[in-house]
């Protein structure tokens, strides 16, 4: 939808945007982490591929934090190819010749799943902060249904990078018989102090937007656009690695000879940062923002398990039967290999069958989202290994 | 499929359809080995990024990992057998090691360059200087080979851990099986050995 202006499409009715659309729990609502109740509720998503007859090769990819369902078309308000095109499509290593893959916009989100932006029923106005606070427990709730939806009782795979990682690791602890294979990347069990911190500094610039209005915006006719960007722009910087920033920007002067000793962009890292800020207002709500962020710092497997990441791993008693695939770059400071490697560990100790690799890169957290041939190489490698397993391709080699 | 003359003796020591952890699995060569000969649900641990990364690649479930800190992560009885080629005289603590194994497994498969050789012996007597094979290649100053031991040393100290040795393969430099005992003339005429062991 080219033609559509940016700035209108966040308030704009989902119905005119690409991609399917399913109403859930109409019937009975979805519980909540909080002790809400939510329903009935819109769940955007994107099919690739086809489901085979006994719907045994379905992948399901969750999107991070700022992310959405469009994982391998052009993008309804940018225009820019899929966010995860290089390792989605025919051929590709999430090969959609061999695969049904399907991603969802998460709910609180702004692409089509109900959110605060969308009306509230109750009072003909739109949700602010009035929508039901969520967990990513929720979100992977929603995507149960949709799976459930779609007729599939087992998937895969479950994919994720980021808060995608956190989903990917949700469900396999939520429902370890419903996925055969996860691969949660660049991710953690929980979210770190520090991460937390990042996101506080996010939510408190939106909130101190005069614009913002108490989560009221849509309503008063205001955009809180300043708040949003900075928190983008703190939020950017921590997506990327001091090499990385350095080798791209170094201190090189924007488009002048010389600091102006005052404080325009001088750096092109300012121009660059500032830009980053103004193109995420164009295709993100605030509200969502502040609420996806909550569900991020609310996300911590170990303590839903009763303090021990290793019993997330052990439902019933019993070892998990799901197969991991754990993926960390060396240069993620946001989500580092340490992160990952708590999970092998836990996952050691209850003898789960775990696989973990740490990509050498200096892109810092957004590796995930960029060419990185090796990374493509793991992912590609274990779904092989799995669907081997899985009985969805014949043995390389008789026994 | 072709693989080292003593992956393919550590092969053979396995049963069918059991759990596998092979530790320092490398490139992962026997692990697909025995992932493919023998159905067993075979799982790896390598120090080096890129023996990972081949391994994960090749549909391999292996961690990048060090042994010396990562085994005491799995519970007692995790594996049907633990594999350790060729690694051990490379570990800091070799018993601390053989140990961890006989825990998490059922149980180990280890396999030991003799340093008790009579080819090594007889540089050693005749040269004065530390023995360079050409399966230890190594000169002493580079040597990542830190706690050499004969094949009789080994046994002492499976005997002092308690560890019974259930079956015993020693090769020739040939990679040929000379012996199934490692009593005798092993501890001179074996290049190396491999032990299947159990906690007794």
């Amino acid at each position: 939808m080219p033609a559509t202006p940016p700035t209108v499409v966040v308030s704009a009715d989902a119905g005119s945007l690409p991609g399917k659309r399913v109403t859930l729990g109409a019937d009975v609502p979805m519980r909540l982490d909080s002790g809400a109740e939510l329903g009935p509720f819109e769940v955007a998503y994107q099919t690739y591929g086809t489901l085979n007859a006994d719907k045994s090769n379905a992948i399901y990819i969750c999107h991070a934090l700022t992310g959405d369902h469009f994982v391998a078309d052009r993008h309804p308000i940018t225009g820019k190819p899929g966010w995860w095109e290089m390792l989605v499509g025919p051929g590709r290593p999430v090969d959609t010749d061999r695969y049904f893959v399907i991603c969802s916009n998460v709910i609180g989100g702004c692409l089509g799943s109900s959110g605060p932006k969308d009306i509230d029923p109750a009072t003909g106005q739109p949700y602010g902060l009035n929508f039901p606070i969520l967990t990513i427990g929720d979100m992977v709730r929603a995507q149960k249904l949709l799976v459930e939806h779609l007729g599939i009782d087992k998937l895969f795979c479950v994919i994720g990078g980021s808060m995608g990682g956190m989903q990917t690791l949700q469900w396999a602890v939520a429902y370890p018989e419903s996925v055969f294979a996860a691969i949660p990347i660049a991710t953690a069990a929980r979210h770190s102090a520090q991460n937390i911190a990042f996101h506080e500094v996010g939510r408190q610039a939106i909130m101190a937007d005069p614009d913002w209005r108490n989560g009221q915006y849509l309503v008063e006719g205001t955009r809180p656009e300043r708040g949003l960007a900075v928190a983008r722009m703190a939020a950017h910087i921590t997506y990327l690695s001091e090499p990385a920033l350095h080798r791209k920007f170094g201190r090189n002067l924007q488009d002048r000879k010389a600091v102006t000793y005052g404080f325009d962009a001088d750096f092109q890292v300012e121009s660059y940062l500032r830009y980053q800020g103004a193109a995420f207002v164009e295709r993100f709500d605030a509200n969502s923002y502040l609420y996806i962020t909550r569900a991020m710092d609310y996300f911590d497997l170990a303590a839903d398990a009763g303090g021990s990441l290793a019993n997330a791993f052990r439902p019933g008693g019993k070892t998990t039967p799901v197969r991991f695939c754990l993926v960390s770059f060396s240069s993620d400071w946001l989500f580092p290999t340490s992160e990952s490697r708590a999970i092998v560990h836990a996952l050691n100790s209850v003898a789960g069958n775990v696989s973990f690799v740490e990509i050498n890169t200096d892109k810092g957290h957004d590796a995930f989202l960029l060419d990185e041939p090796e990374f493509h190489q793991v992912i590609h490698g274990f779904l092989e290994g799995c669907a081997e397993h899985r009985g969805l391709t014949v043995r390389r080699r008789a026994r | 499929m072709d693989i080292r003359d003593d992956l393919k003796l550590i092969a053979e020591m396995v049963e069918p359809n059991s759990r596998v952890l092979d530790v320092g699995c490398g490139d992962g060569a026997l692990l697909d080995y025995l992932a493919h000969t023998r159905n067993v649900d075979a799982r790896g641990i390598e120090l080096s990024m890129d023996g990972v990364r081949q391994c994960v690649a090749h549909g391999l479930s292996v961690i990048q990992g060090d042994a010396e800190t990562d085994l005491k992560d799995y519970p007692a009885d995790a594996f049907d057998y633990v594999i350790l080629g060729q690694t051990l005289q490379a570990m800091r603590d070799p018993r601390g090691i053989l140990d961890l194994m006989c825990r998490i497994g059922r149980r180990a498969i280890v396999s030991v360059p003799n340093f008790g050789y009579w080819r090594i012996r007889l540089q050693l007597l005749t040269t004065g200087r530390m023995p360079v094979t050409e399966k230890l290649g190594y000169q002493w100053w580079e040597t990542p080979n830190i706690h050499f031991c004969t094949l009789r040393d080994f046994v002492v100290l499976c005997g002092d851990m308690n560890i019974h040795i259930e079956q015993t393969r020693i090769l020739n430099s040939a990679g040929a099986v000379t012996s199934r005992s490692h009593s005798g003339l092993a501890n001179l005429l074996g290049e190396q050995g491999v032990f299947l062991l159990r906690r007794a």
